[in-house]
């Protein structure tokens, strides 16, 4: 009898041992997830003057929007608190499709090869910050779900382990789709 | 899979106990023979078979593509495809594979490799002139979920079973002609009770001539079904069902023989590249030899999956 009471304690233990691993795994994906991001925006400041650079002599009559990207690229720069640099990440993307949109009002801009790769360069960063938090997204979905279902959930907070919180959009403001004026305005 | 490690299982115990056995134990040594024959061919090419199927396909790696491209076109397009290999591989938090380009003009793609840190995803040159920035994301992702699914490895597995299965094939074969193998077991047979033995003998003698139609059937089965998953995937991670779904279909339009890929690699491709009508119709014959299910229906699931069909 002391046999059958040994043997389903030490397949408790196993089990314990097993979940905890495998909870300790993806709290540390969800954290490198969430430093991730920071990876790809950091790329992104990196990127911006140069694209500045290279249109402006083309974009002469843009000043406006140009000298736009910059600043905003400046205070993202420099933003305090995940909170606030989450709006001003957000400013910034507006800002740069601003510019997108109005880069299409120039031919000779459109067809300057080295324009097109930086362009690229610049879609492919923005891909990548959205590609990173989706991925913290569904690293930390995977994370709670191991921790809240049954009968994980006993043990979860026992061992330590909370739920994490899904990346989303702050202000209301950024749900909208932005609008895209390509009106030729001189 | 189980019903493959099941099959295999029957084959190996028939062969000791009608062949090795005496009635009394029973020694798999037949069994272990074959498979570790057949594990050691399988597993040298888990290996080494990722460089082996690169250099068979003749491809370059990219940086040196980007070195010899001519136009400024090309450039852009080969930038593009590394920008979304990186883009793919963040969104499935894996670290980047090599990445190789395949001078080929039929459009078709492959990944390789055992695992996430040693994997390489190669497209054709076909591929990168017929498709959109966001179709070609879509196949990149396609490709990237088998790496994730560890596909390479369940299909190396899978040969190794299916090499221990014609192994234990051809020895019952030159037994059976020899006609020594069988004798031996008679004396055996004598503990047994007669009628259940003849019939079990009879039984796995048919599954034996069978084994290696039936291997590979269950091969092409499992290869079929992981493909279909890998559409699942691929849309998992660009969120973007159609537009791999318009991708395959630019493929299947365009589709004539890819003479880069050899027959043993037909099944990493995400289009098969041996071009075999065999796998455009539907009906039980397609189903149970072709490697890729008919395209018709992996576009009509990525449709459902962006609610459009």
């Amino acid at each position: 009898m002391t046999w059958i009471v040994f043997g389903v304690v030490v397949v408790v233990a196993i089990w314990a041992i097993v979940l905890y691993n495998r909870l300790i795994g993806l709290r540390n994906q969800v954290l490198n997830g969430w430093r991730q991001i920071d990876v790809q925006l950091k790329r992104r400041h990196d990127l911006i003057p140069n694209l500045v650079n290279t249109v402006r002599g083309a974009m002469e009559f843009e000043r406006d929007t140009l000298t736009q990207v910059m600043e905003a690229r400046a205070r993202a720069v420099s933003a305090t608190g995940p909170a606030d640099a989450a709006r001003k990440e957000g400013e910034l993307s507006q800002a740069l499709g601003r510019l997108f949109a109005v880069a299409e009002n120039y031919p000779t801009l459109r067809a300057n090869d080295n324009v097109k790769m930086l362009q690229e360069e610049l879609t492919s960063t923005e891909n990548k910050v959205g590609f990173a938090r989706q991925f913290y997204n569904d690293i930390a979905t995977s994370f709670n779900t191991a921790q809240q279902t049954f009968p994980s959930n006993m043990f979860a907070s026992m061992l330590g382990f909370t739920p994490a919180e899904l990346f989303e959009i702050s202000d209301a403001a950024e749900r909208h789709v932005p609008a895209v004026d390509l009106s030729m305005r001189k | 899979m189980c019903v493959f490690t099941a099959f295999l299982l029957f084959l190996g115990y028939g062969f000791d106990r009608f062949y090795i056995g005496d009635g009394e134990f029973l020694h798999p040594f037949g069994t272990l023979a074959a498979f570790a024959v057949g594990s050691v061919s399988a597993f040298s090419s888990y290996y080494s078979g990722d460089r082996a199927v690169l250099f068979s396909a003749g491809a370059v790696p990219i940086d040196r593509a980007l070195s010899a491209a001519s136009t400024e076109a090309d450039t852009l397009k080969l930038r593009q495809l590394d920008n979304v290999v990186e883009e793919m591989s963040i969104a499935a938090g894996l670290p980047k594979p090599k990445v190789y380009v395949v001078p080929d003009p039929d459009p078709n793609a492959f990944a390789t490799g055992r695992d996430a840190d040693h994997a390489s995803i190669a497209v054709t040159r076909g591929l990168l002139d017929a498709v959109t920035r966001d179709e070609l994301q879509g196949v990149v992702a396609h490709e990237l979920s088998h790496v994730r699914n560890l596909d390479i490895r369940l299909m190396t597995v899978i040969a190794a079973m299916v090499g221990t299965m014609a192994l234990l094939s051809d020895w019952t074969g030159r037994g059976l002609r020899r006609g020594s193998g069988v004798g031996g077991s008679r004396r055996g047979r004598n503990k047994d009770k007669g009628g259940g033995a003849i019939i079990l003998l009879v039984i796995w003698i048919v599954a034996i001539l069978l084994a290696p139609l039936v291997g590979q059937m269950l091969a092409m089965m499992v290869s079929r079904r992981r493909e279909y998953l890998a559409d699942a995937s691929g849309a998992e991670l660009t969120r973007n069902p159609l537009a791999l779904a318009r991708a395959l279909e630019k493929i299947e339009h365009a589709h004539a023989p890819t003479v880069a890929v050899k027959r043993g690699t037909a099944h990493l491709c995400i289009a098969d590249p041996l071009g075999r009508a065999v796998g455009q119709r539907q009906g039980w014959v397609p189903d149970l030899l072709a490697s890729h299910p008919p395209m018709a229906t992996r576009i009509t699931a990525l449709r459902q999956m962006g609610f459009q069909a």
